[in-house]
């Protein structure tokens, strides 16, 4: 098992590798480069030849791939194109507000997902498992911005409970922090728990259809026996990439949202970063995305791989 | 009613006839609005009346009228982008299955590094170095989107690459586009045709919230995405506003799944196919 966990591991950062080639690449394909894109068509050959200098394009691709990449590693992102700021400076108090907003909502959401992912699976064709089954077939196909301002028009503005817009600074308590994130972090939850509660369900109904179960019932076992006992074991492996799938979709969810309630995290500052085409921070936040995200699905399959019982014994 | 030989359940029909009505505004939009998209014919946000039954929208347009408009963009992109996506991933997922060898590790390695990362952030970057417009809109969102057209028409393909029929064709010596378009699509129609409609919602959706977040489509055109961000600030006046085209997005994604719901249960697909969003 170790071996399998390493390997993993190992798989992860390549891909990691390839994924920062790949983002790289993407802002190289442009047709003319980065400085003729921000200088416009006014530039004179001149100060197009001064700038590219000053953003080291003079330099072949694979030189300024690894020198870029070699400053991420240190914690160096560059400069932005727009407003000549360290990206890391700004990047460093938006990230750690994303994440202070994703493992809020996943806090509640994880939980809640798997739950009555579980005890829709056990209540199988009842009243209860139908009615869920519509309820969460709208709740993942309406945009994540229906679902916001739905909630605003009901929560910030018919009872006035909660701020619509979530300004968060420094130096906030943590009270106040979650009173303030509260609706964005509903709208992921609202969102991610559908997605979750689908997904867990048929994991499970998919391990209760096995023959090994289907024995475990005509043994005479309880239904919740069999699910607690025989059918979860063997569906923790599924339910965890499905929560892991969940996680790294609300990472991309986050930026949506961040819109919506105004948010100061990494999703809004990409976006700005977009629509003035400033390419370093599109970039850096790209990587910081992707990371998250191929993180995330690195660490559940190593968690599947441990929690596997025919794994865990080496023959 | 029968359709495809089967009986549709309510919701199915339900599902049908949004789905057909929005298809008809879409078509024939400039027909139905009772304005111009264009033309400013009331106060800002001027609430609902008889001449203008959803009110207006940020700078006086009338709101129905945009919203009719707005079908046909943002119905159109997504639509072109689905086609786009799976001419792309059909023929790549089948050549892939059929030629086998190199050119299957590589294509598929290749969409496996695309695949990590995710496509809303893979979007932003390509539209943060090309700028948007319609056409890179439609041709990121596709060539995006045809990496899960291509994992699943590989699936597909390969299971009926080995068949004895496929073998027949090759030994009688038809090219690798004959094989493809005579042999292997017309068996893997079906589960195609269900994740067509997936596919559609997805899109449908992507445009939808990169317009939102003011880097889809962009002004003068109307787009349902747009204007929920135009109107957003209306929200803080209790208004209706953004909440008016969310909920066509809203409806219309709701109504495709309920479709392709019911398609998904009378064909019955290779399972964890649906899993995928």
């Amino acid at each position: 098992m170790p071996r399998l966990i390493a390997t993993r591991a190992v798989l992860g950062v390549l891909t990691l590798l390839a994924v920062s080639a790949v983002i790289f690449i993407c802002t190289q394909i442009l047709p003319g480069d980065v400085a003729s894109a921000v200088l416009g068509q006014q530039a004179t050959p001149e100060s197009l030849q001064v700038f590219r200098q000053e953003l080291g394009l003079d330099k072949p691709a694979y030189i300024r791939y690894f020198s870029w990449l070699f400053g991420v590693l240190h914690g160096d992102f560059g400069v932005a194109l727009t407003n000549q700021r360290t990206i890391i400076e700004e990047l460093r108090p938006r990230f750690l507000n994303t994440l202070f907003l994703a493992s809020y909502a996943a806090v509640l959401a994880v939980p809640l997902g798997v739950g009555l992912g579980i005890l829709s699976a056990l209540r199988e064709g009842k009243l209860s498992d139908r009615v869920s089954n519509i309820v969460t077939l709208i709740a993942i196909s309406v945009p994540e911005f229906f679902v916001g301002y739905i909630l605003i028009i009901l929560l910030a503005i018919d009872w006035p409970w909660f701020p619509s817009l979530a300004t968060v600074f420094e130096g906030m308590g943590l009270g106040e922090r979650l009173y303030v994130a509260t609706l964005p972090a509903l709208t992921l939850v609202l969102v991610v728990t559908a997605h979750m509660l689908r997904m867990t369900r048929s994991s499970v109904l998919s391990i209760m259809s096995t023959p090994y179960v289907e024995m475990a019932f005509l043994k005479g076992l309880t239904r919740t026996r069999v699910i607690a006992r025989h059918a979860l074991p063997n569906a923790a492996g599924p339910i965890i990439s499905v929560v892991a799938l969940d996680l790294a979709y609300l990472v991309v969810g986050v930026v949506v949202v961040e819109n919506v309630f105004v948010y100061p995290g990494v999703g809004q500052y990409m976006v700005d970063a977009v629509a003035k085409r400033d390419v370093p921070v599109v970039q850096a936040c790209g990587l910081v995305f992707a990371a998250v995200f191929v993180g995330l699905n690195t660490i559940a399959d190593i968690l599947s791989i441990i929690v596997n019982p025919r794994l865990r014994h080496p023959r | 009613m029968t359709l495809f030989g089967h009986r549709p359940p309510l919701f199915a029909k339900i599902g049908l006839a949004i789905v057909a009505i929005n298809l008809l505004v879409a078509i024939f939009g400039p027909w139905l609005a009772p304005y111009d998209q264009s033309q400013s014919v009331g106060d800002t946000w001027a609430p609902s009346s008889a001449h203008m039954w959803l009110g207006a929208d940020q700078i006086g347009r009338d709101m129905l009228t945009r919203l009719i408009y707005g079908a046909r963009m943002t119905i159109g992109i997504a639509a072109a982008t689905t086609a786009l996506s799976f001419l792309i991933g059909i023929t790549l997922g089948f050549t892939a299955a059929v030629v086998g060898k190199w050119v299957d590790v590589v294509l598929s390695r290749v969409i496996d590094i695309m695949l990590s990362i995710p496509q809303l952030i893979f979007a932003l970057i390509i539209l943060g170095v090309f700028g948007s417009s319609i056409p890179v809109l439609i041709i990121t969102i596709a060539v995006l989107d045809s990496t899960r057209v291509f994992r699943l028409a590989r699936a597909l393909g390969v299971n009926l690459a080995v068949l004895e029929f496929v073998e027949a064709a090759r030994l009688r010596g038809e090219g690798l586009w004959w094989v493809i378009r005579r042999e292997i699509l017309p068996n893997a129609a079906a589960p195609l045709i269900s994740e067509f409609g997936l596919r559609f919602c997805f899109n449908f959706l992507f445009v939808a919230a990169l317009s939102f977040l003011g880097i889809g489509v962009q002004p003068p055109y109307a787009d349902w995405g747009g204007m929920v961000r135009d109107n957003a600030p209306a929200i803080n006046f209790g208004l209706w506003a953004p909440l008016y085209p969310a909920l066509a997005i809203a409806t219309l994604t709701v109504g495709v799944n309920l479709l392709v719901d019911w398609l998904l249960s009378i064909d019955a697909r290779p399972s964890g196919a649906q899993a995928e969003m």
